[in-house]
């Protein structure tokens, strides 16, 4: 296989996804499939051509950045798993 | 017969609403009846706004007693649920986002219901888009209206399969590769991608932000045109949505096409798998335009067989950047962990779906150090080839003409443990989207058993006018 268990559980960790041992393997061997798929990419040769990142043909499209209220304050709040006294609640990222 | 007012057209609405044949008010309730009966079979809504619909329609019945009535104001529609609509819940049918009120709104949904337009309710789809069967939401398949045993497609299904069954009168949906276009197909209905940066991309749920792309779900090209008409154009606040003038696309419709030149790509014909029913309906498209007096050219576009993998590398590296933001700190749904790592990975292993998760692990094994220019450059590099074999090939043709899928609507469940074999199923729809053209699915008659067909017209960059003005005539035709 083109991926491994192993490596599965790495970039699953990467992606801060936890997986049970049954998606681990499930998704090396799917996963694995795609990849080899791709090699028909080799059949290329790309020497010298430009990557395209998009395709507008637009470049450095700026605007002002104005400070203005957004009045959206209660609806984001609204929106959060956890509030306390109106803020947010988060588990301590730091230890004492 | 009286037809219901749930299965008119936008332009039979919009006549009706004006002559005073029936009020809004009366034309949303059509709708939610239909989606009453249909929606536990169909289940092509995730959410339904009875209550502030009504009060919508009866806001637009007012504007239109008081003659200042826009083309779409009154006329019900459906929004698909990866584009956020302010104050009415948008899961993106994920759960992760299961009990989300966007504060803020997609531009072009802000735009239709600025002229009046009354909001129906969110439409099923594939999770963030990721799929071509709808079996990837996380609130049920969507069933095929025309028959129910089979997918409506996908991302897109919902939208799809509430327009061909009269759930609406139209719908917004979204096309990264091929989400709008192939369930139309499926369910027998129009679906225009657009060309990229021609609508804005503001306030859709993103997936992969250089192929992402808004557009019209109808039950006529002229709908298309209509809806096209309200929503494109620069936006101050999507930096890639380009300046140049919108088209008027109703009054272009009418224009002959005699003498025009439609190139038949032939890498879109011989594929493995290709339905035979498919490629004859096909066959009639290009004899009817042969009547209209077009030209017809077989044309090569000799990179088509790379779109697939350059799809599927660039579309999962963009979508597990762009999902990152999804961690269950600042909104969705959050795990009851202690641990802020547990937090985040539980969050989003129970709020994504397997596919969802499945694009997020190649994305990151894709752009990480030492892999990104074996998958995502060398992607980024077949992409301008193929950009490139479209750009040649319009200088000497103005439409292409393809199948939109090699076949119809299949089984649900049919290719439900086989991801790759779904991915193949874009092999219609994603050079298009790679290239950033517009590409336009209309009905193209039925299979045996009555299952729909589509044919995709595609167009050179931001030519959505030579798209709709083709799929126009073939549309009359068939009438």
């Amino acid at each position: 296989m083109t991926i491994s268990k192993t490596e599965i559980k790495k970039i699953a960790e990467l992606a801060r996804l936890k997986l049970t041992t049954d998606e681990e393997t499930h998704h090396a061997k799917t996963i694995s499939a795609v990849l080899d798929y791709m090699n028909i990419l080799n059949e290329v040769d790309t020497t010298g051509v430009e990557p395209t990142a998009q395709v507008t043909g637009l470049k450095n499209i700026v605007r002002y950045d104005e400070v203005k209220p957004s009045g959206l304050v209660d609806k984001l709040v609204k929106n959060m798993p956890r509030v306390e006294r109106g803020e947010l609640v988060v588990p301590a990222v730091l230890e004492d | 017969m009286i037809m219901n007012l749930n299965e008119l057209t936008l332009t039979q609405a919009q006549e009706g609403l004006r002559a005073k044949k029936f009020t809004s008010v009366e034309l949303t309730q059509a709708c939610f009846d239909r989606i009453k009966k249909r929606n536990k079979e169909i289940n092509a809504f995730i959410t339904v706004c009875d209550e502030s619909a009504l009060q919508e329609a009866m806001a637009a019945d007012k504007l239109i007693a008081s003659e200042k009535a826009q083309p779409l104001t009154g006329i019900p529609f459906a929004v698909k649920d990866a584009i956020t609509t302010a104050d009415v819940r948008s899961t993106g049918a994920a759960k992760i986002l299961d009990n989300y009120v966007p504060p803020f709104e997609a531009t072009v949904i802000t735009k239709i219901r600025s002229q009046g337009g009354v909001l129906l309710g969110k439409n099923n789809c594939d999770a963030f888009g990721h799929g071509a069967s709808n079996e990837n939401s996380m609130y049920g398949p969507v069933r095929n209206p025309h028959d129910t045993s089979k997918v409506a497609g996908g991302s897109s299904g919902g939208s799809a399969a509430a327009v061909a069954d009269h759930q609406c009168i139209y719908a917004i949906a979204e096309d990264t590769g091929g989400s709008i276009r192939q369930p139309a197909s499926f369910c027998g209905v129009v679906g225009l991608r657009p060309s990229y940066g021609r609508n804005s991309r503001y306030g859709i749920m993103p997936m992969a932000s250089s192929l992402d792309t808004v557009g019209p779900i109808t039950k006529t090209v002229e709908d298309t045109a209509i809806i096209m008409e309200a929503i494109a154009g620069q936006d101050p606040k999507d930096a890639t949505t380009v300046y140049d003038t919108v088209p008027d696309y109703s009054k272009g419709l009418t224009k002959s096409i005699e003498d025009l030149v439609v190139g038949i790509p032939k890498e879109y014909f011989d594929v493995p798998g290709m339905d035979k029913e498919v490629a004859s309906s096909i066959e009639k498209q290009i004899e009817k335009l042969k009547k209209f007096g077009c030209k017809i050219k077989e044309v090569s576009l000799p990179y088509t067989k790379y779109s697939i993998a350059v799809y599927y590398i660039i579309v999962p590296s963009e979508d597990s950047s762009n999902l990152a933001r999804l961690d269950g700190v600042r909104y969705g749904v959050r795990a009851n962990e202690k641990d802020l790592f547990d937090l985040y990975a539980v969050s989003r292993a129970q709020g994504f779906p397997e596919e969802v998760k499945r694009r997020i692990l190649i994305g990151t094994y894709a752009l990480s150090a030492g892999y990104y220019d074996a998958y995502y450059k060398k992607a980024q590099q077949v992409r301008t080839l193929i950009k490139e074999d479209f750009e040649k090939v319009f200088e000497d043709v103005d439409i292409l003409l393809t199948p939109t899928s090699p076949f119809p609507a299949f089984g649900i469940g049919e290719k439900a443990n086989d991801p790759l074999a779904l991915y193949l199923a874009d092999v219609m729809v994603s050079p298009a989207a790679v290239a950033g053209m517009p590409a336009l699915s209309i009905p193209a008659g039925t299979t045996k058993t009555g299952l729909p067909v589509g044919v995709q017209l595609i167009g050179g960059r931001l030519q959505e006018a030579t798209v709709l003005q083709f799929g126009y005539a073939l549309e009359q035709e068939s009438s």
